[in-house]
């Protein structure tokens, strides 16, 4: 993608944001641009990207935080932390694959979108691990929010506010989080052949115990292949991860092994092959096959996850895995994009989302990509957009 | 009472017509619901910042969110102030009133609306106690994480209000990361529904922005909160050392090994001795601080990891270990730790702080706090949440010595200016109220608080709402 701007510095970056506020001109804003296709398609003539604008600030492994400038490239991060024993918990998925783009992902990109993976059920989201931000406001002001210690009620919260706000309200420019450090040891419980209602019954017991599963998903027939060989026994497999000490580790999965081995055949995944599966489940590894059939990223309460994928699978084409217990459902339409179905069910089973990840840009074209707000929502966040860019810099169109 | 933060000035236009505004909020809700005597206005004049009292024009005690709702709209109408009130305990003012405002208590909506084990929610009115929602789920083996030391009494819409903490926060987070949904009544009435039982939304996080804002942005009726299961076994243990730096540097150094206990509080000698007289917890009287760490898991797990941190703690040359023999041992032990502000009220009047501080900065800031006391001919007792950097000083004082007031409250803001330069922040818990909203720029620009003031003013555009709180009163928009 051609750039039209790429500040090196905060200060460049506002004098470029106060002159578009000033001229009115919309600026399509971006990372690394992987996320780019996230969100409806952005009415803008100009575009800045923050990728120049790298670099930790500041690390220091005992507090637990890191600051970075917001195009840090993603890569770089994992490896100082790695080099450390420490991760980002949040797992934050990869949108390559599954998008079909290039480039680099960047650590602002990840917060401008909130992007959250499989350990959100115990770890939180990216937003809940994302503790202090520097951002320029639409009209060209410096902004700092938050701050680099664990507890801070200091004022309004526009750290979350800001954090999956796509970058329609501010441009980020330096983010500080926090990082935890490394499971020692890993190991997936593995349980074949339930079926959907099955599998959601289980998760949530195995959740219910007091062994810490830091992931549930489960990975229906169709797509089990694409994540877990044919050495292992037949049909779905319901996959429950624990991490820890490896003491520890060991003890949880003979309790959780007790659980469902007279439900079930079982197996087990080792640190290793653990660690390849839960990749493939938080980069959508099934779906990331090059086309763009119609990709849906649905978010609901878990135990009505699979509810609603029962009710699709009698009115459309649809192939699902779930993730979080769920309440993640990764949802690839055959045909149509089946927006409206869809969110009809989604609000009959008592409420969640739907985000249209993927598509043919006509079918874009007249899906909006996010789950529209109640009316009073809606008001409420048109005028907090208003209250931040004014001018209507930042991305115009991309949030509806 | 000190005179040194002021409120807003009352509106004369809202005083002069005091009984036409009851006249018309008795119409609006049911009667026993609506308080308008002085004598009964009296209890609701402060919080736990008992230094600062205002009399309220009204208290509103709602039974459903559509009493709340009309109210609101009423209000609205006539730009009569607002203050949201849940049980009173605030730390840092957030509930005190003042004499043109009608309160919104919620203590009547106290009743748990839906448990959900399959999704581990709860689903409750805003007036039901932290404790409540723990006790509701005990049986079948959940908790709610966040638990304030004032669990007992304080509500979970308080809670939302101020997004507090707790000392078992290390390991589960705070209020806003426990938090699914909320059901809320804006400035003009409108009823909103943010979050709900999945675990993201869609659009701006609203949800986020709502947790912490102490009451400015609209007033919480329901809360729908993550249940966790409760842990096989927890157990907490007492570490003495012989120096309050020889602690800070173990607590950091735990911290930096990667081993995270569920809870790691401190304690100083004064608070050690306040806690000991008043809980008889068994705490050591011989050390010059005491860490309490807790660990959870198997009985193998907290062996393990136990050990690890009884090696750590040598190194920093710990004095005492005493590892809690029972039950009734562990709960005693945080019967002392979660008292400490009440037995400290037992033997003088105090006033606590709430920075918080890079863990590096632990000691440093301790020996200064110390320092900056000293300076001022005062006493102070140190007990807070270690791990996260927490700190709490009780500043003891005679309220009822004008002078004593007013140093204890210039030494507390000297304290949080030290938090701040040391690379923290001015409150990690209890919030700003009217406490530390002078201080705000001592944290922030005025862009950075004209940013969040807009943001404010996107939910109630005629600031009605809790309105003498957070913000400094000079450099706010024209009304």
């Amino acid at each position: 993608m051609k750039m039209d701007f790429e500040p090196a510095s905060e200060t460049d970056a506002a004098d470029i944001v106060r002159h578009a506020a000033e001229t009115g001109t919309p600026l399509a804003i971006a990372g690394g641009g992987t996320r780019s296709g996230l969100g409806n398609r952005v009415q803008a003539e100009q575009f800045l990207s923050t990728r120049k604008l790298t670099g930790i600030v500041s690390y220091n492994p005992a507090e637990m935080t890191m600051s970075a400038k917001a195009g840090t490239p993603m890569a770089e991060i994992e490896a100082v932390l790695a080099e450390n024993r420490q991760m980002l918990a949040f797992e934050p998925m990869d949108h390559r694959g599954v998008m079909g783009t290039r480039g680099e992902p960047t650590i602002g990109g990840v917060f401008a979108a909130n992007v959250s993976g499989p350990r959100r059920i115990t770890a939180g989201a990216a937003r809940d691990h994302l503790l202090g931000i520097r951002f320029v406001n639409g009209v060209g002001e410096t902004i700092k929010s938050g701050g680099r210690v664990m507890k801070n009620v200091t004022g309004l919260d526009l750290v979350k506010l800001l954090c999956g706000s796509h970058g329609t309200l501010g441009l980020l420019t330096e983010v500080t989080f926090k990082v935890l450090p490394l499971p020692p040891s890993a190991m997936t419980i593995v349980v074949f052949g339930l079926d959907d209602a099955q599998a959601a019954a289980a998760m949530a017991h195995a959740l219910a115990l007091p062994v810490e599963v830091s992931g549930a998903a489960h990975l229906p027939d169709s797509v089990r292949y694409r994540f877990i060989g044919s050495s292992q026994p037949e049909g779905a497999a319901t996959v429950l991860r624990l991490e820890g000490l490896a003491a520890s580790v060991a003890v949880r999965a003979e309790k959780l092994k007790a659980t469902f081995a007279s439900v079930a055949p079982i197996a087990i995944l080792d640190h290793k092959a653990t660690e390849t599966l839960w990749r493939d489940i938080r980069d959508i590894k099934p779906y990331a096959d090059g086309t763009q059939k119609p990709l849906w990223r649905v978010s609901v309460a878990p135990s009505a996850g699979q509810q609603l994928v029962a009710a699709l699978r009698l009115e459309a084409g649809v192939d699902a895995f779930y993730d979080w217990q769920g309440g993640l459902i990764w949802l690839r339409m055959e045909a149509d994009a089946e927006a409206d179905l869809l969110r009809r069910y989604i609000k009959g089973l008592g409420g969640g989302h739907a985000t249209l990840l993927r598509a043919a840009d006509a079918v874009r074209a007249v899906t909006p990509a996010f789950e529209p707000e109640q009316p009073a929502v809606a008001a409420l966040s048109a005028r907090l957009k208003e209250k931040f860019d004014p001018k209507g810099v930042f991305n115009p169109g991309k949030m509806g | 009472m000190p005179e040194t933060i002021a409120f807003l000035e009352p509106k004369q236009s809202v005083l002069a017509r005091r009984d036409a505004i009851i006249e018309d909020l008795a119409d609006l809700l049911p009667e026993g619901c609506l308080i308008s005597e002085k004598r009964g206005l009296v209890p609701f004049e402060t919080d736990a910042f008992i230094a600062y009292r205002q009399v309220p024009l009204a208290v509103a005690l709602p039974e459903t969110t559509a009493q709340v709702a009309a109210v609101l709209k009423y209000c609205s109408r006539y730009g009569i102030p607002v203050v949201p009130r849940g049980a009173g305990t605030s730390l840092s003012g957030g509930a005190i009133p003042q004499s043109d405002a009608v309160v919104i208590g919620l203590s009547k909506m106290s009743r748990i609306l839906d448990i959900d084990f399959a999704n581990r929610t709860a689903t409750v009115q805003a007036g039901v106690t932290n404790l409540n929602i723990s006790e509701a789920v005990s049986a079948d083996g959940f908790f709610y994480a966040p638990d304030p030391s004032s669990q007992l009494a304080c509500t979970i819409g308080g809670n939302i209000g101020m997004n507090s903490g707790g000392a078992h926060c290390l390991k589960y987070g705070v209020t806003t990361n426990n938090l699914l949904g909320v059901k809320m009544v804006l400035f003009d009435g409108t009823i909103v529904d943010l979050g709900g039982k999945a675990l993201d939304a869609p659009a701006y996080d609203l949800l986020g922005l709502v947790c912490g804002s102490e009451g400015q942005l609209g007033i919480v009726t329901e809360a729908t909160v993550r249940l966790i299961a409760k842990p096989e076994g927890t157990r907490p243990v007492l570490f003495g050392f012989m120096s309050s730096e020889e602690a800070g540097s173990c607590v950091a150094e735990v911290i930096g090994s990667g081993i995270i206990p569920v809870a790691i509080e401190f304690m100083d000698k004064p608070a050690i001795g306040i806690c000991e007289a008043f809980a008889q917890a068994g705490y050591p009287m011989d050390v010059e601080a005491l860490l309490i760490v807790e660990v959870e898991g198997s009985e193998a797990e907290m062996e393990a990891m136990l050990a690890s941190i009884i090696d750590i703690a040598r190194r920093h040359g710990v004095s005492t270990i005493r590892e809690s023999q029972s039950a009734t041992e562990a709960a005693l032990i945080w019967k002392g730790r979660k008292s400490a502000f009440g037995a400290t009220g037992r033997i003088a009047d105090y006033i606590c702080m709430d920075g918080t501080v890079p863990l590096s900065q632990l000691s440093y800031v301790l020996k200064k706090t110390g320092e900056i006391i000293d300076g001022y001919g005062l006493r102070v007792a140190n007990v807070f949440h270690a791990g996260d950097g927490n700190m709490h000083p009780l500043i003891l004082y005679n309220i009822n010595d004008p002078e004593d007031a007013a140093r204890a409250e210039a030494a507390g803001n000297d304290i949080l200016r030290l938090c701040v330069d040391a690379g923290g922040c001015l409150t990690g818990e209890h919030g700003v109220g009217i406490e530390k909203r002078d201080l705000m720029l001592h944290q922030f620009t005025q862009v950075d608080l004209n940013q969040q003031m807009a943001a404010r003013a996107a939910f109630d555009p005629q600031w009605i709402m809790n309105p003498s709180k957070v913000f400094p009163l000079e450099g706010r928009p024209a009304a």
